[in-house]
């Protein structure tokens, strides 16, 4: 008590009673919303006795589905939060005109806006695409598992700490008013002195350090465990570009630690890296930030730029068209997305040279992007299209991507981009990009793949409902927002003066209200889908008559994957397989090696959650306690030499007569 | 398994390997590539030094603080320790246990007196109102060999690790696994440490 | 090319001629027809009735910049139409349910078709990227102008009018060196005259942009930035800072008057008779201060030496003007005092060691590092005054 403050702040380091926005109504309705709904799944999970299933069978799985399945369920919750501020960005626009301030104060509307970008970029579409190079890449190169299964599990609950720390920063204290990349001298600690930046430094580190090591993982999974005979041109195009991204993620996310680590210090120390005086150099800051954050958007969207190559070529009842064309695009683009950071800020001053070299490489890259558009087009042509909800969305992506891509080099023109940066038509641009591309993949892949993870199909209805509402949306969303940048409008801004702006920005609320309607879909979607399972069964494991390897095991997979480990002839290799005549062994079965579950990854992000909460409000007990808890654990685990068993032979040839029993069941 | 393929082998390829596929290893891979990683890490910070290296915010400058005898002393302690590094891994070779928990020993006695001569610089020049508070340059100097020195500190303690365990378990292919990679390691802080000692001393000093 | 596009433009200027004051109620009676008109016609109309600023700006570096985006705009839908138009006919012709259309599913190489699919964009971005090349040298926002409109050029005899312009939390502040006054949150100038922009910031970074004069650049602390520009036509234009700079940021706009000249003298001389005094160190302090949506308010006289102390971050005279300490910095940083005497014997030998490290020092090095062309750097107030730094500290 009063008494005794320097004992309070030992202890509680900057946090009081006054850290707790209990003032604002927003944020205490989603508290009691969350608790309550909390409180529900807990109880339901004890209720039904789930608590010893859910820490065996997923908290400590080393299984690279589970982990998978895990990633797309964060990613999924995060979409929601993540929207949540986008749907109060769009109608605090909307409303906020003249004599109106709109609902949310800047101090509130500047976390929203941040936020959002945050959680979009590190904690949904991260984690999508994440999760779907993990469910997947193992299957498709005809694989058991990844190369360090429980460093898999340990990045997942770093990401998931990651995110944790964000979603604290929304009832404890305030999250960053700095946009999301925290430029300083704004996010320096005499101009943001409060513990939103810290709170975006350890969410981003921690979540970073996860990804990094995920990147690492799957890089040694598709160099080391391909099966034999799948040479790197045999590769599918989806594992090329998940091999793409995960070097792109090991040579970018050093970066965005080490920048980090310098804005900390900066912050903790009273160093002078990117202070205005002392000899500090903001522009070092946004340089670094952005020589990680150019390669980031091409982590995003080359997965995705797999996954509508799978899909076309299926859906179209054809070989992909040009797949060597396709390989090679993605590697360029993988080269030259480290060429082009600078476009970022053509406004700060490089001289015309420097600007026009980066201008031109940014437009390069629009080169190789746009031969794998010819590419996806050229395999619909003479194909047999089957519109099936995973082809609507690359439809969509494809009519939507290239508006993204044309202004995008608009963009990277310098004297052009002087009077559209930071404008909403830069906004536009992006959203155009992200949604058309990122969202469309990851929703795309996600019904492509979900019949391969739970043995039965997405159901369709809602699934083109989820499709026409977000495409739709997306037009009345962001065209006007375009408009707005060309007529002058720059980006956060929580209040106009001009009240001929309003209409826009109401179509474009009434956007993000239809996109809503498709995430609600989407969710909608996914519980008719559970209910209605037993129509929609996948008993095959082959349900869209696919191409590459995933498709010859099980729906969903046993946990091994595959009995004997396949044989590649070809990049559509289950096509090969199909068409000459492949009859699947019904005997012969032995038992398989695999790892252990270890519950060592949750453990340590469960620390490192701590580690984090201590740094971001100064208790410092809490933060060294954590720290040296983490340390200690990894030591610990690392005493464990017994990390792997045999599933023994019954129980494999009990699976597998379960399934030639289904396939009997089908012929 | 072995009839069914015998069956189709006339008419189709095989497509199911007959022998479960010895997966090679990945783990000198990954943690190459981690490593590459690292580096990264390295070079954002090389190249920070190299935008702030000069801007000492009329503050002293490397001429002033520089104990150039000290940090080749320093610098000596780590090169020896990666030549006794590589005799632990010979002894391993050799499954000479005793013989590798002892070279890794002086090894590790090396590394940790380079990170108490690289403390004992810190605080002096800390003392000497030099801090990484005051200048930019002090700054990325701290940071740049700071972080090499909390490698080297984690080497250490990783060190310690794989002696207790070597001594607990022998040197089975798991722990020889292990002090192969400790031993990448190792050597990549000392190439690093090549990096600094030129670039941030003798370039600061002399350049 | 430009010129016929220009043309094309012309149209979509014309549709915007409305003025700003009718806007709002033709905007009310468009709102209504959307609510019950088709989707694409209201939405027209909305266009034409809005006033997109940026491709009907008012300044010629703002047109040149427009005209750019048309070009590149119509050379990307050369191939971008196509695209989408065979998306949705291939999707429609190659249907499941449409039995007629050819299926061969192992078709999937063609080199011929290759061939075009990789020349076709890289054609179109050869064209761009020359364009880019050309247009970002001759747009650059450092480079002098060189003509006022299509018609004139800039010639010798004119004097470009010189504003030193400072963002400060959250306002602007603009510096008239030549006419020794300043106003806060108000700009003006006279039309047909090259202005020659000098901008940095108190502190936090925000971008100078006025849409209708020119594109924007950045403001940092302890830098200066330029920008060129003149304004062609008479009328008040909206100026705003175009980069977040935290909780005030939405009222960070100002009113930029384009005036002819004889406007532009009454206006300078309103300045001078309304405005509150001096504007100097002290004065400069108190205006830092944070505040939100600050009124327009003058300053009858100017300081001569505020905008460089203000570049250096030396407006307080207890801190050391950056010019300064770079100087220091280039000769190898501070000797303190108990190495100062040592020291001081190879000193006389070094000099020379010292001297050319530090000429190294300044032509590539002051915190340039990362700025490319060291264009935005503050090694430039450095270069314009050597020897100023210490003179700006006197009070």
């Amino acid at each position: 008590m009063p008494s005794n403050p320097d004992l309070l702040k030992l202890i509680f380091g900057r946090l009081s009673l006054d850290s707790f926005p209990y003032h604002e109504p927003i944020l205490v309705v989603t508290f009691i919303g969350v608790v309550l709904g909390g409180l529900a799944v807990l109880g339901a999970i004890t209720y039904f006795g789930k608590w010893t299933y859910l820490w065996q069978e997923w908290i400590t799985s080393v299984d690279h589905k589970k982990i998978g399945v895990m990633y797309i369920i964060l990613g999924l919750i995060m979409l929601l939060r993540g929207f949540s501020d986008a749907l109060m960005m769009r109608a605090q626009q909307a409303m906020a005109f003249g004599d109106s301030q709109g609902f949310l104060p800047p101090h509130h509307y500047d976390q929203v806006f941040t936020a959002h970008g945050v959680i979009m970029i590190f904690f949904a579409a991260m984690p999508f695409v994440t999760g779907l190079m993990n469910f997947v890449v193992p299957l498709q190169i005809g694989a058991r598992d990844v190369s360090f299964p429980y460093l898999n599990n340990f990045s997942f609950w770093m990401t998931a700490a990651g995110a944790i720390i964000i979603m604290i920063s929304l009832f404890v204290g305030e999250f960053a008013k700095t946009g999301w990349l925290a430029y300083p001298p704004l996010s320096d600690i005499s101009h943001s002195p409060g513990v939103g930046v810290d709170y975006y430094i350890w969410g981003l580190q921690i979540a970073g350090l996860g990804t990094l090591l995920s990147g690492v993982n799957l890089i040694a999974t598709i160099v080391k465990m391909r099966a034999p005979g799948m040479s790197m041109m045999k590769m599918p195009v989806f594992t090329w570009t998940a091999l793409c991204t995960n070097v792109l993620i090991v040579a970018a996310f050093p970066v965005l630690t080490a920048v980090l680590v310098l804005l900390s210090l900066d912050r903790y120390v009273g160093t002078h890296f990117f202070t205005n005086d002392m000899g500090g150099n903001v522009m070092m800051y946004i340089n670094l930030i952005w020589i990680w954050g150019h390669p980031e958007v091409y982590i995003l969207i080359l997965p995705c730029f797999g996954v509508f190559s799978e899909i076309v070529a299926t859906f179209c009842g054809k070989r992909l068209f040009g797949y060597s064309s396709m390989v090679y695009a993605t590697v360029v683009i993988t080269i030259l997305s480290y060429l082009v950071w600078l476009h970022h800020f053509f406004t700060m001053g490089s001289g015309a040279s420097v600007n026009s070299f980066f201008g031109i490489t940014t437009m390069i890259i629009s080169i190789p992007t746009g031969a794998k558009m010819f590419n996806w087009l050229f395999t619909m042509y003479k194909g047999r299209i089957r519109f099936e909800v995973p082809m609507l969305w690359t439809i969509g992506f494809m009519l939507t991507f290239v508006i993204g891509g044309m202004t995008g080099v608009l963009l990277a023109v310098p004297p052009a981009d002087f009077v559209l940066h930071n404008s909403l038509f830069l906004i536009a641009h992006f959203h155009n990009v992200i949604i058309g591309g990122v969202v469309f993949g990851v929703f795309a892949g996600i019904t492509y793949w979900f019949p391969k993870a739970f043995g039965f199909k997405l159901d369709p209805f809602w699934g083109k409902m989820s499709f026409w509402f977000w495409f739709i949306g997306f037009y009345f969303a962001f065209m006007p927002l375009y408009v707005l940048g060309l007529m002058g409008v720059t980006r956060r801004l929580n209040h106009f003066d001009d009240p001929s702006l309003q209409i826009w920005f109401v179509i474009a609320a009434f956007g993000a209200v239809l996109i809503a309607c498709g995430i609600g879909s989407f969710v909608i979607q996914l519980v008719v889908s559970v209910m209605r399972r037993d129509k929609l069964r996948d008993e095959t494991g082959d349900p869209w008559h696919g191409r590459t390897l995933e498709w010859s095991t099980s729906s969903p997979p046993p946990e091994y994957n595959y009995a004997f480990t396949p044989v590649v002839y070809d990049h559509d290799a289950w096509w090969d397989m199909k068409q000459r005549g492949f009859v699947r062994p019904t005997e012969g079965f032995k038992s398989i090696h695999m790892p252990k579950g270890t519950g060592t990854g949750a453990i340590i992000a469960a620390l490192a959650v701590a580690l984090g909460f201590g740094m971001v409000w100064h208790m410092w007990w809490l933060a060294i306690l954590a720290f040296v808890g983490m340390i200690a654990v990894a030591i610990g685990h690392s005493f464990n030499y017994d990390r792997d068993f045999h599933i023994p032979a019954e129980e494999v040839i009990e699976t597998e007569e379960a399934r030639t029993k289904l396939l009997a069941k089908q012929a | 398994m072995a009839t069914q393929t015998a069956v189709h082998e006339t008419q189709t390829p095989v497509f199911l390997a007959k022998e479960e596929p010895h997966a090679p290893s990945s783990t000198m891979l990954g943690f190459w590539i981690y490593l590459m990683s690292d580096c990264l890490i390295f070079a954002v910070l090389f190249a920070t030094h190299g935008v702030l290296g000069r801007n000492y915010a009329a503050g002293p400058g490397p001429q002033q603080l520089f104990d150039l005898p000290l940090v080749a002393i320093n610098t000596s302690m780590l090169l020896f320790s990666s030549i006794t590094y590589g005799f632990a891994m010979l002894a391993m070779e050799k499954d000479k246990k005793q013989a590798t928990l002892v070279w890794l020993g002086i090894t590790g006695l090396f590394g940790a007196a380079f990170v108490g001569l690289e403390l004992y610089e810190f605080s002096h020049m800390i003392m000497e109102g030099a801090g990484p508070q005051r200048s930019a340059f002090l700054s990325s100097f701290f940071t740049l060999v700071g972080t090499h020195g909390t490698h080297v500190t984690v080497g250490i303690i990783w060190l310690i690790t794989l002696m207790v365990q070597v001594g607990k378990y022998g040197l089975g292919a798991e722990n020889k696994r292990r002090l192969m990679c400790l031993s990448l390691f190792w050597h990549f802080l000392d190439v690093i440490w090549i990096g600094v000692f030129s670039f941030v001393y003798l370039m600061g000093v002399l350049g | 090319m430009i010129g016929a596009l220009g043309a094309q433009c012309g149209y979509c200027c014309f549709v915007c001629k409305w003025s700003r004051p009718e806007t709002g109620q033709k905007i009310k009676r468009m709102s209504s027809k959307l609510s019950r008109g088709l989707l694409i016609a209201p939405l027209l109309l909305l266009l034409n009735g809005c006033n997109l600023v940026v491709m009907h700006p008012s300044g010629d570096v703002a047109v040149q910049q427009r005209d750019l985006i048309i070009v590149s705009s119509i050379l990307m839908l050369i191939i971008i139409i196509p695209v989408m138009a065979l998306t949705v006919f291939f999707a429609w012709k190659y249907r499941q349910s449409n039995k007629d259309a050819e299926y061969e599913p192992d078709w999937h190489h063609s080199t011929r078709l290759e061939v075009i699919i990789w020349s076709a964009p890289l054609l179109i971005i050869i064209a761009l990227g020359a364009i880019t090349w050309v247009s970002t040298h001759a747009l650059d926002p450092y480079r002098p102008l060189a003509r006022l409109d299509e018609a004139r050029p800039v010639t010798q005899e004119m004097k470009p009018l010189t504003v030193e312009v400072v963002s400060m939390n959250w306002k602007w502040l603009f510096i008239y060196p030549e006419l020794g006054i300043a106003t806060v949150n108000e700009l003006a100038a006279p039309i047909d005259v090259p202005i020659n922009f000098k901008i940095t910031s108190s502190s936090i970074m925000n971008s100078f942009y006025i849409p209708a004069l020119a594109g924007q650049i950045y403001s940092m602390a302890g830098m200066e930035t330029k920008l060129h520009a003149v304004i062609n036509k008479e009328g008040v234009y909206k100026g705003f800072s175009a980069n977040y700079s935290g909780a005030g940021f939405s009222d960070m706009h100002f009113k930029f008057h384009g005036m002819k000249q004889a406007d532009f003298d009454n206006w300078v001389a309103k300045v001078k008779s309304d405005g509150e005094g001096d504007l100097g160190r002290a004065q400069y302090l108190d205006l830092a201060k944070p505040t939100t949506a600050e009124p327009v308010h003058y300053y009858s006289h100017v300081d001569p030496e505020l905008f460089n102390a203000v570049v250096n971050m030396c407006v307080d005279t207890s801190k050391m003007c950056m010019n300064e300490m770079m100087m220091i910095d280039a000769k190898g940083g501070h000797m303190s005092h108990g190495e100062h005497s040592g020291m001081e014997a190879p000193m006389e030998g070094m000099s020379h060691d010292a001297m050319s490290h530090g000429d190294h020092a300044a032509e590539s090095e002051p915190m340039a590092g990362m700025n490319h062309d060291g264009h935005a750097a503050p090694g430039e107030p450095m270069a314009d005054m050597p020897e100023n730094g210490s003179d700006a500290a006197k009070p």
